[in-house]
């Protein structure tokens, strides 16, 4: 073979890029299809990620978020070093980890044991009906709990009375209050996320079910030794993504569930930045709080997903 | 000998697991299902009975005044309304700009394909969170708008990415290839080819948007201010979880305090008649569209 010369090594480059150029004005259409989101993103994402330099300001609406006062970390200082810092701190802590101990493992039980059902009609009726309650927005979720827990009219009160306790208002007891929220976030979510579950345990191959049956292994080893294992990617993955949404519980929920009398479990940081923020106008505070609370969760996903590619070779990305 | 009775053993075994398996399958069915019955048991029961808790399961001295009360609440009305609107117009901005967005991000021979998936990727893990968000809806003129009830979230990245794995596992790329040569465009590819080929995940996705947008209440709680144009969900929240406050706050006044009985006899079963009134939609569509729902998770699981 001859070598190359410079020269046509550079009329090969001139070219190639010449080609590129021209491949990408033959798509202009699926750029076109792009803008809508690019614009869409870049207004309602990466301009308020742009203004979230509010946090290190003190905001003022006629100045704008350029014009206002740089302050550095007065915001952050006044918020960790404010009463309701430690507070706040373990109320998201405590909600995110019971959501988390006490959501994880059960929809995976769940599959493993609608898995193990030869019946069929009695499969899919049980499936279809442990996840409707996914599709019950969060309002009435509440309003349900809300209803139920009641302590005049309340079933679960009334019960109480027929034998023979007294009635509790369980919606304004602060105790009670984690424990609402993560066990009607069970009821609502669990067969929804068990589907996904599912849908893996559907994938492993029979053979395997068999060579285990032949070895001598009851179900539960089955269970055990080929189901879980065949599943573990699913379950990292979902694990990842939960820690990584692990700080950003939902505050649809906890806001509806709030009173008066159960604040001190139930006012998180994400309802603490609403309420500072838009109910009292502190931008630049709320700002802080939120940018806090974002930064956390953001390394969080990032030790995480670095942990998880480390032990199992699964990774977000 | 031996062999046999190993496994008649371990028949036992599994018995004992299926019955066990079974007992528990069927209480956690009775535990999700028990809630629902009881909210439509309740609603259409009578107020009295309800209240004195005379009603467990089925329902008892059946009539339909909570629901006539409930439809004589003129804020229900708008509030459906609203809902609808922003439900299939939002539904309708989302399934285009997803399907454009994804369809465009599954072509491999796409310059910067990368580039585009990462910066709009970047959004599901990092945002400028409540307040600026607020301050740029604000700054853009769409507080207390229409627009902002359609425009705020007019594309979920996740449900992009569902989409894209969908058309790159599913349309085969030779087909499109042809479609090259006989001197198709993207666009009308994309409009003759795609699209009808992509027909379940358009189903999932609509479903999913509506819903999403069905159930929402905190963009309206924040963004809207004037009550012509809040969403079924704010009137709900009002009737469910703050009218409680209002009646305890009644004054002295025997009449008032007449008003207030009468109120608070039907402001229970009104509740639960607006749970069934406000769910009713989507319990109506459910039966026949679970098993999309279904599939839209599966397509998703399948990592892209």
């Amino acid at each position: 073979m001859q070598t190359l010369s410079p020269e046509f090594l550079q009329k090969m480059k001139v070219q190639r890029a010449e080609q590129r150029r021209k491949k990408i004005l033959r798509s202009w259409q699926l750029y076109l299809f792009l803008l809508p989101a690019v614009i869409y993103f870049v207004l309602f994402h990466y301009v308020p990620m742009v203004g979230v330099q509010i946090a290190f300001k003190d905001y003022r609406a006629r100045a704008g978020i350029w014009g206002s006062e740089w302050v550095g970390l007065k915001h952050f200082k006044t918020f960790v070093t404010s009463f309701q810092f430690g507070q706040l701190v373990k109320n998201t802590v405590v909600l995110s980890l019971m959501t988390l101990v006490l959501g994880f493992p059960l929809p995976i039980l769940l599959a493993l044991s609608l898995n193990e059902v030869g019946n069929y009609r009695f499969k899919k009726l049980a499936q279809n009906l442990t996840y409707a309650p996914h599709f019950i927005s969060t309002v009435v979720m509440v309003g349900m709990l809300t209803a139920f827990l009641s302590p005049v009219t309340g079933p679960v009160n009334k019960l109480i009375v027929l034998l023979g306790g007294q009635p509790i208002d369980f919606m304004s007891k602060a105790s009670a209050f984690p424990w609402l929220y993560c066990l009607s976030g069970l009821w609502q979510h669990m067969g929804w996320d068990a589907i996904l579950y599912l849908s893996a345990l559907a994938g492993i191959d029979v053979a395997l079910h068999e060579a285990a049956q032949i070895d001598g292994a009851n179900r539960l080893q089955r269970i055990w030794h080929v189901n879980l294992p065949g599943i573990r990617p699913t379950i990292v993955i979902c694990l990842l993504l939960r820690c990584g949404q692990l700080l950003n519980i939902g505050y649809e929920k906890t806001f509806l569930m709030q009173n008066s009398l159960n604040l001190e479990t139930s006012e998180i940081i994400s309802t603490y930045v609403y309420k500072m923020g838009l109910q009292q106008a502190q931008f630049s505070f709320a700002s802080a709080v939120g940018l806090s609370n974002t930064v956390v969760n953001f390394l969080l996903l990032l030790i995480v997903n670095s942990i998880s590619k480390r032990l199992s070779d699964t990774s977000l990305w | 000998m031996g062999g046999k009775k190993v496994s008649a053993h371990k028949m036992n075994g599994d018995k004992v697991f299926d019955v066990v398996n079974y007992a528990l399958l069927t209480l956690v069915v009775l535990i999700v299902l028990y809630p629902l019955i009881f909210v439509v048991s309740a609603s259409i029961s009578d107020p009295i009975l309800v209240n004195s808790g005379e009603v467990w399961l089925l329902p008892k001295g059946i009539t339909l005044e909570g629901y006539k009360s409930v439809l004589e609440y003129e804020m229900i009305w708008v509030g459906y309304a609203n809902t609808i609107f922003y439900t299939i117009v939002g539904t309708a901005i989302n399934l285009s700009l997803t399907l454009l967005t994804a369809y465009a991000l599954s072509r491999k021979d796409l310059i910067g394909r990368n580039v585009f998936t990462m910066f709009f990727a970047f959004t599901m893990y990092f945002s400028g969170g409540l307040i600026p968000t607020y301050i740029t809806v604000k700054n853009l003129g769409l507080l207390d708008t229409r627009a902002v009830m359609l425009v705020l979230g007019a594309i979920s990245m996740y449900n992009v990415i569902i989409t894209r794995t969908y058309f790159s596992n599913n349309i085969p790329f030779e087909l499109q290839e042809a479609g090259f040569l006989d001197g198709c465009s993207d666009a009308g590819l994309f409009i003759r080819v795609i699209l009808p080929l992509s027909l379940p995940i358009i189903a999932v996705m609509a479903l999913y948007y509506a819903v999403g947008h069905w159930n929402s209440y905190f963009n309206a709680m924040i963004y809207l201010t004037d009550r012509n144009k809040m969403t079924l969900q704010i009137f709900l929240r009002e009737v469910l979880l703050l009218n409680q406050l209002a009646d305890m706050m009644g004054s002295a006044d025997t009449d008032e305090m007449l008003r207030i009985a009468e109120r608070q006899k039907m402001a229970m079963i009104m509740k639960y008649c607006l749970i069934v009134v406000s769910t009713a939609p989507i319990l109506c569509v459910y039966p026949f569209l679970q098993r999309y729902f279904v599939k839209g998770i599966m397509v998703g699981a399948v990592k892209g």
